[in-house]
């Protein structure tokens, strides 16, 4: 088993196979359908129409908001890992599992949740004019949008900054302040650094999922809000453009890889130090 | 006294954030009155609508049996090929580590629709089958990222000593090498079966006409609005959840618990 190098390749071939037929080849089909017509002819069209207006709005929207997104997540989750990492509690892992329990809960539901809460006669208008507070109208905007993205991705971005905080030294930090440094000193000088492969980790597993969504703009943007998701979603299942729409995935891949190559990156250098 | 004070704040209003959308579905599940808004006081009856619904009961089959078995495929071939990797050249190693990743770092829209290309391009009907191939490809990686870990721990020392006292192959393996990385294999058998629970996007590119899941078929309804059967689904839904939580919580410490003691 640990030795024979034979009988190891026989062992990992169902796997290399099944991988070859089920991920290599369709990722190679995204490519030929991209750069091909309708004829089977070679084109840069498809990936070219990414330029065009309607398309470009919907790329630079996305962008925008899965940016925004990745920003308040990041926000939001720093300070939660300090908090729990710092703790003294004898249950840290109990608590952290109550902090990242609704990710293991359907998505669409909690997406679905959402839509409650915000509807025009939704749960909290409800509550804001019984309050004679003036009522909210955040459904179908992009806002309702970024909303959806920050409660569906925040435990991806919880999860590994709470790991790589606390995983740093207690002496460190002690041994930081001891030398003079302030709270906010010993925070951007030390902490921040030594937790930079959490936070690339928890930054591109928000950004991807809310770059390339289409449930949470479809549910809570309405129709109104196409992010690029919306858009390649429409040309696989309405229109049957497969070029088109693998032209337009190619587009996504590049943000992909760029992703995937500073986690690289960033792992890499991480082993080194 | 006040930054402690000032943490307990911050912490509660994360979990209101996070529970608050769970808990009012939850509520609403109970409520008599279609309204959202309106409380028109306590009732079962979106839970005997539930039960009654032939298309949702389908379709929560149809989930269980994709998870269960794809869950159960790619812990096999998982396993197996971890096993396959330690005797590997390092560079082959890499090689298969880089496919592995693939999907996991892949957008999910774009392994959708490259899986959908496939089946379409090669004339094979979407509905069951190619769910189930779509969802133990996406479910094996999960599976190695769970037994590698555990696998490298292992000595092969024990491993071979049992050969050299006359057991097979398998029969070493099955006894020195599998009570060892056991706890890594249920806990990478768990996060498929959930991942597979939980999976829309892949899903909804490759399960063609007529054949749904939850999450699939959660997403066509809830286009055209809102059912209250829905709320009582995610509550049901929500319990599981804790409760499979809880099990997979204390399965690989019993599967540790039970290793020592024999």
């Amino acid at each position: 088993m640990f030795n024979s190098r034979k009988a190891s390749a026989g062992l990992s071939s169902p796997y290399v196979a099944w991988m070859t037929i089920f991920i290599i080849v369709p990722l190679l089909m995204v490519f030929y359908f991209g750069l091909t017509d309708a004829g089977g002819a070679f084109t840069f069209a498809n990936v070219a129409s990414i330029a065009s207006p309607e398309h470009l709005k919907s790329l630079l929207l996305a962008l925008e908001l899965s940016f925004i997104s990745t920003v308040i997540c990041f926000l939001i989750a720093y300070p939660l890992a300090l908090i729990l990492a710092h703790s003294r509690i004898s249950s840290q892992g109990l608590i952290i599992t109550i902090f990242i329990l609704p990710m293991w809960m359907n998505f669409l539901l909690r997406t679905m949740a959402w839509m409650t809460l915000l509807e025009g006669t939704g749960v909290i208008n409800t509550i804001l004019s019984f309050l004679h507070l003036p009522t909210q109208h955040i459904i179908n905007t992009p806002a309702a949008i970024v909303l959806g993205m920050v409660y569906n991705f925040l435990p991806f971005m919880i999860l590994p900054l709470y790991n790589a905080v606390s995983r740093i030294d207690p002496a460190v930090i002690e041994a930081a302040r001891d030398l003079g440094a302030g709270r906010f000193q010993t925070l951007w000088k030390i902490t921040l650094p030594l937790s930079a492969g959490g936070i690339i980790s928890g930054v591109t597993m928000v950004f991807i999922p809310a770059l390339t969504t289409f449930a949470i703009s479809t549910l809570l943007g309405g129709s109104k809000v196409l992010l690029i998701g919306n858009v390649i979603e429409s040309y696989f299942m309405l229109s049957y453009d497969v070029h088109l729409g693998s032209g337009l995935s190619l587009v996504l891949m590049v943000f992909i890889i760029i992703n995937m190559v500073v986690s690289a990156v960033s792992d890499a250098k991480e082993q080194t130090d | 006294m006040a930054r402690k004070t000032f943490e307990k704040i911050y912490m509660a209003v994360i979990l209101v954030f996070m529970y608050a959308p769970i808990v009012t579905m939850i509520v609403l599940s109970f409520n008599e009155s279609k309204s959202r808004a309106k409380w028109g006081g306590f009732s079962m009856k979106w839970y005997q609508a539930l039960f009654h619904d032939s298309a949702i009961m389908r379709a929560l089959w149809n989930t269980l049996s994709v998870a269960l078995i794809s869950a159960l495929i790619a812990t096999v071939i998982g396993t197996v090929t971890c096993v396959a990797l330690m005797g590997l050249k390092s560079k082959s190693r890499a090689v298969i580590m880089g496919i592995t990743n693939i999907p996991m770092i892949n957008a999910d829209i774009v392994t959708g629709i490259s899986l959908m290309l496939l089946f379409q391009v090669i004339g094979f009907k979407r509905g069951f089958w190619t769910v189930l191939i779509s969802h133990i490809t996406f479910n094996i990686p999960f599976v190695m990222l769970s037994v590698l870990p555990r696998l490298k721990q292992v000595e092969p020392s024990v491993y071979e000593a049992a050969q050299d006292l006359g057991a097979t192959k398998v029969y070493a393996f099955r006894k020195t090498v599998l009570p060892d990385i056991m706890p890594g294999v249920i806990s990478g058998a768990l996060m498929a079966f959930t991942m597979s629970l939980d999976d829309f996007i892949i899903t909804y590119f490759t399960k063609g006409v007529g054949f749904d899941t939850l999450s699939t078929k959660i997403y066509a309804s809830v286009k055209k609005g809102i059912q209250p059967e829905i709320y009582a689904l995610s509550a049901i839904i929500f319990v599981t959840v804790l409760l499979l939580l809880f099990f997979s919580d204390r399965i690989p410490k019993w599967a540790n618990k039970n290793k020592q003691e024999t």
